[in-house]
């Protein structure tokens, strides 16, 4: 099999961002998943995220395990720093890179086998100490690179590509992220960018964990009548709660408040504004109880509840819980690293 | 949007827009795939069926073809100015190595239909019409004034250009189907030829006069002053060997170019062309200008002839008005002058290359056969046929001055005329041009065409150094692509003709394509009027004289909406696609030439070339 390399030719109304690239200087080497793979979209969305937000490629720490999703770091932003993990360790390994640079932005990539099944313990901590990251997983309810068995994010009655009928209970992520206190949480699905583009932006703006579970058919293993993460089960069953639009710059177009309050717009710590249109009335995304219960409701009528499910502006992240030193510790000098007997007699004093 | 027809033969044809913009609709890109494999002879008789004159056309076409080529189009993110495929050069490429061609072309017919045909004058547009039918068994009989055929291609286009040998071997192909060349013989009567019992006379003729220019001097010193297309043919005929010192070239359009770089062959060592309009709107090709350019021969422009000026009938210069240009009212542009003093241009000889006419005095107006008041044939622009039912017009007699590849498509379509007629037929029921699609895919990522796209520039035809060219008017100045830098530029074609080919019930709508498309051409959304749909597309679709592909009712109610301006056909979209909704075929279009495939019955049944 030869891949060929994505021509560079691109069309002529591609516009460079404030930074300088167009879209398709954000984009990685030709993936190599199957063709038809949801998680190729999710690397697409990322990419026109990325673009829009005018995001330095070289600012950007792309962390991911093992596994098909894991691979697409690969696939998108080819000139930012990368590190694949062991699988199911990605969560520790950022929280690491982030307590020793927190000016990076970490775009954690996993899979639902690498972070519900082996990597479940790293996954609920990185949750819970509001690690500053986005969070995404590529969730197709299988371990793809493994040929398709079920993952622990499958649902109880989904059948196999060879008919065998899941009968765990599964997990969900998004109510999982929501009881560990993740400060950003939504869920989408791959064929849906329109929803899915501005929800990585609002979680790229966002101060905490922001954790994004993406539904994302696997064509190979997970894709056929029976399964509960195909392309045709995802679109027929998707409840979408809420339409985003992520608003940056100093005077965002102000827009009338609909008199039926469907229109919430929610300021970020950093300015921009999380702008969400309402499709259903009863849903509160500031509200982290009514999400979960909202989710376990729909959940148990067997929808997919998508949109941005919670979130909190006001969170603080892992340095601010910890007090360290936010300054990365590549930019520390002598002076701060050791500070002298003094300081050091001072630390052991206040322990005594 | 209506979802699109694909079956219909002009809507995948479009997209191969160097065959769309070609006057006989060579298939380009099929015969430039076969010169990058090093097959010449195949790629030369692709060319010899469409357009009759491979080698002429490779040095000397108008090339239609070039400016519409999509390369053009999207190579302006590659990082150097976007220029076309030299499809034109290429086709050299395939005369100059095709080696011995004899054995490919058609052998005369054993046995002859009984039916005759006369062509009037041995241009490209008749030896077209006697191609066509003389295979199938017309006895053709084709007159011509002059000694040998070929029309302007031999008297006016000039050696440096085109070597006589190219044009004896491709006249020759023709003749060896058993065509009757009447050399030397000058039709001076239609009336007297009508009454020969041919069965269709198809006129052939070109558009033989030179325009002159009526201001003072003219006469007085017309010893040194030329039409530009007589001057050529006596320089061609080896009449005129010499050219006074100084020239002056009128007009801007092809003839002039080809008389300022014979002139400047023949000893005209200061020769000025002289334009009354701008220099973008000359009429000669841009690549025609550049030649004459690089040549040393300054262009003027916005210069009015005014007068010769002479003394006692020699020559010495010519003064010229200035202008500029302006808009008028009704947005056409004027030449008013600018007021400014006239200029003289010095000069020993004068060539007026100011356009040509066309002249029918041979033509009896009681023949039946109407003009309209510019002097042209009232003919039907499909089939060629004049007020006389068996009479038919074609090149530059048909409907004035235009070029050797537009005389050959004439041909074409008066010969369907005079086959459909004298089989008691129809002539304005002609079948639709034949299509085959066939798939590339060999295997997950191997595709039967080279789909890996280089952003190269175009490649530059070496020329032979100006000493040995400017000095010997025979010398042909471009030496073309060797094998090497033809190979380079072949590989430049996008191969337009393997078709993106989408089967709305196999999409699952998984974005894959819409992801992977290197020039966002392919769009999922809801359908809309096509103005609409235009600016909702991933990418604006912009280019108005492209298509959109539309299929309408997928499963989410969206249209896959295509555009087809940019598309690089990498392929890529149907590698990426897990269902094979998009398929990469070759579209190959058989024109309906004479024969019985242009006759009733014929249907859309095809023969593919190999
Ligand atoms: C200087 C010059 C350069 C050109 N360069 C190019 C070029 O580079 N590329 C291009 O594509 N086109 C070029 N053209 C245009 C091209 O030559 C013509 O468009 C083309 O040759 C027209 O073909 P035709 O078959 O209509 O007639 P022609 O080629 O004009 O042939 C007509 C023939 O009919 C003969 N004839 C006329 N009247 C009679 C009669 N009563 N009886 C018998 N025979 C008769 C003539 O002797 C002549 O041989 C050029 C034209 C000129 C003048
Ligand atoms: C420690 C360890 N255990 C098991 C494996 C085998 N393995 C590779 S990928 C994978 C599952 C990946 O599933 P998921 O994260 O859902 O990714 P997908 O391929 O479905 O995108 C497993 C079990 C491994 N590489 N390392
Ligand atoms: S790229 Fe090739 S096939 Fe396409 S228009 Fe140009 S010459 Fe024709
Ligand atoms: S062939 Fe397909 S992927 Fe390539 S440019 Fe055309 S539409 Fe896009
Ligand atoms: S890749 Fe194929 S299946 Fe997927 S959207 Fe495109 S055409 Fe449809
Ligand atoms: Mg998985």
């Amino acid at each position: 099999m030869t891949y060929l390399a994505k021509p560079k030719l691109h069309h002529p109304s591609l516009k460079p961002n404030k930074v300088g690239f167009t879209r398709r200087d954000y984009e990685g080497r030709i993936s190599t998943l199957c063709a038809g793979c949801g998680h190729d979209s999710i690397s697409a969305a990322i990419i026109q995220a990325c673009w829009e937000l005018d995001i330095e490629p070289h600012r950007v720490a792309k962390m991911s395990g093992i596994g098909c999703s894991s691979k697409t770091p690969d696939y998108f932003l080819g000139q930012s720093h990368g590190f694949n993990t062991v699988h199911g360790r990605m969560p520790s390994v950022l929280t690491g890179a982030y307590l020793a640079n927190s000016e990076l932005l970490y775009l954690g990539v996993s899979g639902d086998g690498d972070s519900a099944s082996i990597g479940i313990g790293q996954f609920v901590h990185s949750m819970r100490r509001g690690v500053n990251m986005v969070y995404i997983v590529e969730n197709n309810g299988v371990y793809g690179l493994t040929k398709g068995q079920f993952s622990a994010t499958a649902d109880a009655g989904s059948k196999s590509k060879k008919g065998v009928v899941n009968t765990d209970s599964p997990i969900d992520l998004v109510s999982l992220a929501l009881q560990l206190g993740a400060s950003y949480v939504g869920r989408s699905f791959s064929g849906d960018k329109a929803q899915l583009v501005p929800l990585i932006m609002g979680a790229i703006r966002h101060r905490g964990a922001a954790f994004i579970d993406v539904i994302s058919p696997c064509v190979a293993f997970n894709n056929h009548a029976g399964s509960t993460k195909s392309y045709d089960y995802v679109r027929e069953h998707n409840d979408s709660v809420n339409f985003l639009d992520v608003i940056e710059g100093k005077a965002p177009i102000e827009v009338e408040q609909p008199a039926d309050g469907s229109l919430i717009e929610v300021a970020q710590h950093d300015g921009s504004i999380l702008r969400l249109r309402k499709t259903d009335p009863d849903y509160d995304p500031r509200d982290r109880i009514g999400a979960m219960n909202f989710i376990a409701r729909h959940h148990a009528k067997g929808e997919v509840v998508t949109g941005l499910l919670y979130v909190d502006p006001d969170a603080v992240d892992f340095h601010q819980h910890l007090g360290s030193v936010g300054t990365p510790l590549n930019k520390l000098g002598t002076a701060e690293l050791c500070p002298g007997p003094t300081a050091l007699d001072k630390l052991n004093a206040s322990l005594r | 949007m209506q979802s699109t027809d694909i079956r219909q033969p002009d809507y995948f044809h479009k997209v191969v827009d160097c065959q769309w913009a070609c006057p006989a609709h060579t298939p380009v890109p099929e015969y430039i795939r076969l010169i990058a494999a090093g097959r010449h002879a195949d790629a030369y008789m692709v060319n010899w069926k469409s357009n009759v004159f491979p080698g002429v056309l490779g040095r000397t076409c108008d090339r239609p073809c070039e400016p519409a080529c999509r390369r053009g189009r999207v190579e302006e993110t590659a990082g150097h100015p976007p220029e076309p495929v030299a499809i034109c050069r290429l086709k050299r490429v395939a005369a100059d190595n095709k080696g011995d061609v004899s054995a490919l072309m058609p052998p005369p017919p054993k046995s002859k239909n009984g039916k005759r045909i006369a062509c009037v004058g041995a241009g490209p547009a008749s030896l077209t019409v006697a191609r066509d039918l003389a295979a199938l068994g017309y006895d053709v009989v084709v007159f011509d004034g002059e000694a040998k055929a070929g029309g302007f291609i031999r008297t006016q286009i000039p050696r440096f250009r085109l070597p006589e040998s190219v044009i004896d071997e491709e006249v020759g192909h023709i003749m060896n189907l058993g065509v009757d060349f009447r050399s030397g013989q000058r039709i001076d009567s239609m009336r007297e030829l009508l009454t020969q019992g041919y069965d269709a006379i198809f006129v052939g003729c070109g558009a033989p006069r030179g325009r002159d220019l009526d201001i003072p001097g003219r006469h007085e010193a017309a010893k040194h002053i030329h039409i530009g297309i007589d001057w050529l043919a006596s320089v061609s005929f080896g009449h005129i060997h010499s050219v006074g010192r100084r020239v002056i070239v009128l007009g801007g359009g092809n003839t002039a170019m080809d008389c300022c770089r014979s002139a400047r062959r023949m000893g005209g060592e200061s020769v000025t062309v002289v334009v009354r309009s701008g220099f973008d709107e000359m009429k000669a090709s841009p690549w025609e200008k550049e030649d004459a350019q690089h040549e040393g021969i300054p262009i003027r422009n916005y210069l009015v002839p005014v007068a010769f000026i002479h003394i006692e009938g020699q020559l010495c210069a010519m003064q010229f008005q200035k202008v500029r240009p302006e808009i008028d009212a009704n947005g056409r542009r004027q030449l008013l002058p600018t007021g400014e003093p006239d200029v003289e241009i010095d000069c020993d000889e004068v060539l007026i290359a100011v356009g040509q006419e066309n002249a029918f005095p041979w033509i009896e107006r009681e023949c039946g056969i109407e003009f309209d008041r510019w002097g042209l044939p009232k003919l039907d622009p499909k089939t060629h046929q004049s007020t006389v039912k068996n009479v038919y017009f074609g090149g530059d007699a048909a409907f004035g001055p235009k070029n050797i590849i537009w005389a050959v498509a004439h041909g074409h379509e008066a010969a369907v005329s005079i086959d459909k007629m004298l089989h008691g037929e129809d002539i304005q029921d002609r079948p639709l041009p034949a299509t085959v699609m066939i798939s590339q895919k060999m295997g997950i990522h191997e595709w039967s065409y080279g789909n890996d796209i280089t952003d190269a520039a175009r490649n530059k035809v070496p020329w032979a150094p100006p000493s040995l060219t400017l000095n010997n008017i025979k010398v042909e100045v471009e030496l073309g692509f060797d094998q090497n830098l033809a190979i380079k530029e072949a590989a430049r074609c996008l191969n337009c003709d393997v078709q993106t080919v989408f089967t709305l019930n196999k999409c699952i709508e998984c974005d894959a394509c819409v992801d992977i498309c290197p020039m966002d051409c392919i769009s999922f959304v809801a359908n809309g009027e096509e103005s609409d749909l235009r600016q909702r597309l991933t990418a604006p679709a912009l280019n108005l004289t492209q298509d959109l592909y539309v299929a309408d009712g997928l499963k989410t109610g969206r249209a896959m909406v295509k555009d087809e301006d940019l598309c690089l056909h990498c392929g890529l979209c149907a590698e990426r696609c897990p269902t094979g909704a998009w398929d990469m075929q070759k579209f190959l279009l058989e024109m309906t030439h004479a024969g019985p495939g242009c006759r009733s019955g014929a249907g859309l049944t095809v023969k593919v070339a190999a």
